[in-house]
């Protein structure tokens, strides 16, 4: 079968699902009974299996094979959550994860067969079964065979409780029969589920089903493979029933046979029962089969019925077992560019119609109101489509809790990680490069913020050290602080560092506020830590951090009191399509400089220009600030006198200010960023350019080339 | 008689191209038709500093930014003189991506059959022919046929 269509859809769930599983194994961590959890893993863990079995991807169908084996021991309590097994299985994880950036590049899974890992988790289930009291050896070792095998026969793993067996036991004692079915569907069949339903309704048709395996809800859900199996109880023949069971389309096979119940495990031995009982349970099991949500009903199942282990999961949620269906669907992010500019060509023609209809003079109240109309229906457009654009950083961030814990294994150190605002969104672009600085400055806060737990005790502080990675929205941008209550920032140690590096003399250390030190911090090639660990203090780091972070155009900031911790703090705008920008005018041109790179703007005498080394410079505040006159770089003769004031657009990049200066201030406006396309790309001072509402062109400079 | 008339018949219907007829001054020059995205009035050209001189700026066509050249500069022809029947030929080519052109006047769609196309030869001291492709023979007189890659080209 040709599946490189269906690649692309593969890849993306099983990210879904990776992502899914370290989130849950995180929770099993610390709540390692909680059953909802284990059945998400072990549904997560089954998806994957199907879907690289699908695909044909051999090892990672082994890996998770064994993983899931793992996990229906653990749902069976037959194997304990223990921490040396969630390390065992975040390496899975890490390995699964290989496998899917090998399919990623190269379609191909590689040839790692991560024996060693296949070997712990096999040593884990058995393990797990030889602390198994008495009762289970018998039964654990035909389950797994089953589940190996996969295959014929496979209901003589299915496990009665003990309400099971009384009805099984009480229907011989009828004269009736027990019979243990598995039916095979066919490869091809699309809809398991519909086809297991009717298989169901053929054999109740005759007889009762007493236990399937898998539970009749996971039936329900299509989680199986080709394979179910069912224990029933009939007057009919076995041949009549199987009859039944063959008759419904696309199933391969069905097999079956007589039951002893001696054959049959169970959890506990078989005791005699009232007939009563035994009737009550019948209606019990029953239930869960016909109408699996009514299973929920307690009022059905009496205290001394526990419900049949296999069932266990169904009944108690079936809400969040049925996977919610996803209302969305993947588009192209070109497709959004698409409309994206369609829409801004609407606005851009809205727009002429008010200055046409303004013009003509002669606007009638009806033209009015409907070009109003039109506006407010155009601007909510404009909304909705840079609204989908947005995506919850959620995507991005979750992958930290896993990162945080292997931290603290591997610096053993302990520590926290509290997020908050994971829904805050931003654009798709953003939030798919902000990953990367957000890791750097998380194993910064780790590695060099907190500090050893003894000191941390010393210094009367809680043992357990505390990063925190909040996100929310303000106005126009999106702020991500990373933040701990760790050392802070050693401004003192950081200075030496520098001269010691020979990034700054010890004169101009002394005169360096705390903030510029910190500041330096961002120097390239620049790192504290006395000992140079794979975590961190490769001396890449936060240099690279802002470099990205600008690149995205956004900033970072950081605040910090030595002994308290520090605070990063990532600004980033919305959305990068749009900006917020000041509209000049220089000669007869209009150019729009972005507002995040204005510091002030300046009225300047023009007796208070001086000259430093034939440079035009102005003092402002203390501060000696280079000028630049646009018109001359730009080519346009000024429209202004010598003698007049100077407006001067003060702006910044780094630590570096310039003075532009500018004809006339036109205000502040939100611009639309197209590129100039790559066949003018020699200007360098111009980044980009916008439309106007009156359908010009405005060229957008680049204040960090100018500088 | 009769063989003469199937012989004709057999013959492969001949390849033909469209061009659009241009006039720079008083030539006529053609460019084909499928590198043809639009034809626009002359409207604001917004000047990007910085670049050269054949490259007019940009202009806004349906909300996007398009770079305008000037085949008159690029080819040492005097400068555009703007007039009524001024037009910018949007292209849309391979490498380049939009490209507008500005050009005196459009006048017509030819279709020219490949057999009446002739090459030119390559003659570094007439450098407009360097620009060309070929020259088209139709009934309005001869055209010259542009080189579009050669047209828009860098120059370094």
């Amino acid at each position: 079968m040709d599946v490189s269509q269906y690649l692309e859809i593969f890849l993306d769930e099983t990210n879904e699902h990776l992502q899914n599983l370290n989130t849950q194994i995180l929770s099993l961590e610390q709540e390692p009974e909680n059953m909802d959890t284990i059945n998400e893993i072990f549904r997560a863990a089954h998806s994957l299996k199907g879907m690289a079995g699908t695909m044909g991807y051999k090892r990672m169908q082994t890996l998770t094979h064994d993983m899931e084996n793992v996990f229906s021991e653990v749902r069976n309590g037959n194997v304990k959550v223990k921490a040396d097994m969630i390390d065992v299985l975040f390496q899975c994880l890490d390995a699964l994860e290989e496998y899917n950036t090998n399919i990623r590049e190269s379609s191909d899974e590689g040839t790692n067969d991560n024996n060693a890992l296949i070997k712990r988790l096999n040593d884990i289930m058995a393990g797990g079964s030889d602390s198994e009291s008495s009762a289970s050896p018998a039964e654990a070792a035909p389950a797994q065979k089953a589940n190996v095998s996969a295959g014929e026969n496979s209901f003589a793993g299915i496990k009665l409780n003990e309400n099971q067996r009384n009805v099984l036991s009480e229907a011989i004692k009828l004269g009736k029969s027990v019979y243990g079915l598995t039916v095979k569907v066919q490869e091809s069949c699309i809809l398991k589920a519909a086809r297991a339903f009717l298989v169901f309704k053929a054999v109740e048709e005759t007889s009762e089903i007493i236990v399937s395996d898998p539970s009749s809800q996971d039936i329900e859900d299509e989680k199986f493979e080709q394979h179910f199996s069912l224990i029933i109880v009939s007057d009919a023949e076995l041949d009549e029933v199987l009859r039944a069971a063959r008759s419904v389309s696309e199933i391969e096979d069905v097999t079956g046979s007589v039951l002893n119940l001696d054959d049959v495990s169970s959890d506990e031995a078989a005791t005699e029962a009232a007939s009563e009982s035994g009737e009550a349970a019948t209606q019990d099991v029953q239930t869960p089969v016909e109408v699996p949500a009514a299973a929920a009903q307690p009022a059905e199942a009496p205290a001394q019925a526990p419900a049949p282990a296999a069932n266990t999961p169904a009944p108690k949620k079936p809400a969040a077992n049925k996977p919610v269906v996803n209302r969305t669907v993947r588009v192209d992010i070109e497709k959004l560019d698409t409309l994206m500019n369609l829409v801004s060509e609407l606005i851009i023609a809205k727009n002429s119609l008010v200055s046409a209809s303004a013009m003509s003079g002669n606007s009638s109240q009806a033209v009015n109101e409907q070009i109003e109309y039109l506006e407010s229906v155009t601007t909510s457009l404009h909304e909705s489509v840079m609204k989908v654009r947005m995506v919850p950083i959620e995507s991005t961030v979750n992958k930290f809790p896993r990162m945080v814990r292997d931290l603290q294994k591997k610096l053993g150190k302990k520590m926290e990680l509290y997020m908050s605002g994971e829904e805050t969104e931003l654009d798709r672009t953003v939030v798919d490069q902000i990953g990367d600085p957000l890791m750097h400055l998380l194993r910064n806060s780790a590695d060099h913020g907190l500090e050893p737990a003894a000191v941390r005790k010393e210094r009367g502080k809680p043992e357990v050290g505390s990063i925190f990675l909040d996100a929310y929205q303000d106005g126009n941008n999106v702020v991500i602080e990373v933040r701990d209550d760790g050392n802070g920032i050693d401004t003192k140690a950081v200075k030496n560092k520098a001269i010691e590096r020979g990034v700054i003399t010890p004169e101009q250390g002394e005169a360096m506020s705390e903030k510029e030190i910190i500041d330096l911090l961002f120097n390239a090639g620049f790192s504290t830590a006395k000992v140079v660990s794979d975590v961190s203090g490769r001396g890449v780091g936060l240099d690279v951090v802002k470099s990205m972070i600008e690149s995205l155009s956004g900033e970072v900031e950081v605040k910090s009191k030595l002994g308290e911790g520090s605070t990063w703090t990532i600004r980033l705008p919305l959305t990068l399509a749009i900006i917020q920008a000041l509209m000049v005018e220089i000669g007869d041109e209009k150019y729009a400089i972005a507002l995040g790179s204005i510091q002030t703007i300046e009225d300047i005498l023009p007796s208070d220009v001086k000259l430093v080394q034939a440079k035009e410079v102005i003092q402002l505040r203390d501060l000696v600030i280079p000028l630049i006159r646009l018109n001359e770089i730009l080519d346009i003769p000024s429209k202004k006198d010598a003698g007049e004031n100077l407006v001067v657009v003060v702006v910044k990049k780094g630590d570096k200010l310039a003075g532009l200066v500018v004809d006339e201030l036109i205000g502040q406006q939100e611009i639309v960023i197209k590129s100039l396309g790559k066949y003018i790309s020699k200007c360098k001072i111009i980044s980009g350019a916008t439309v106007l509402g009156d359908g010009e062109v405005a060229l957008i400079l680049d204040a960090n080339a100018l500088i | 008689m009769r063989d003469m008339n199937e012989v004709e018949e057999l013959r492969p219907v001949s390849q033909t191209t469209q061009f659009i007829v241009i006039k720079l001054g008083e030539e006529q020059y053609g460019i084909d038709i499928k590198y043809i995205d639009n034809i626009v009035r002359m409207q604001h050209i917004t000047r990007v500093p910085k670049v050269d001189d054949y490259l007019k700026g940009v202009i806004n066509l349906r909300g996007e930014v398009i770079p305008v050249m000037s085949i008159r500069i690029k080819m040492g022809l005097e400068r555009d003189v703007e007039t009524k029947s001024s037009r910018i030929i949007i292209l849309k080519l391979e490498q380049q991506g939009t490209i507008g052109v500005i050009v005196d006047e459009v006048r017509e769609v030819v279709t020219l059959e490949n057999e009446r196309i002739e090459k030119v030869a390559y003659d570094s001291k007439d450098e407009k022919a360097n620009f060309l492709s070929g020259v088209g023979k139709s009934d309005g007189g001869l055209i010259s046929l542009l080189d579009l890659n050669a047209v828009v080209l860098e120059s370094v």
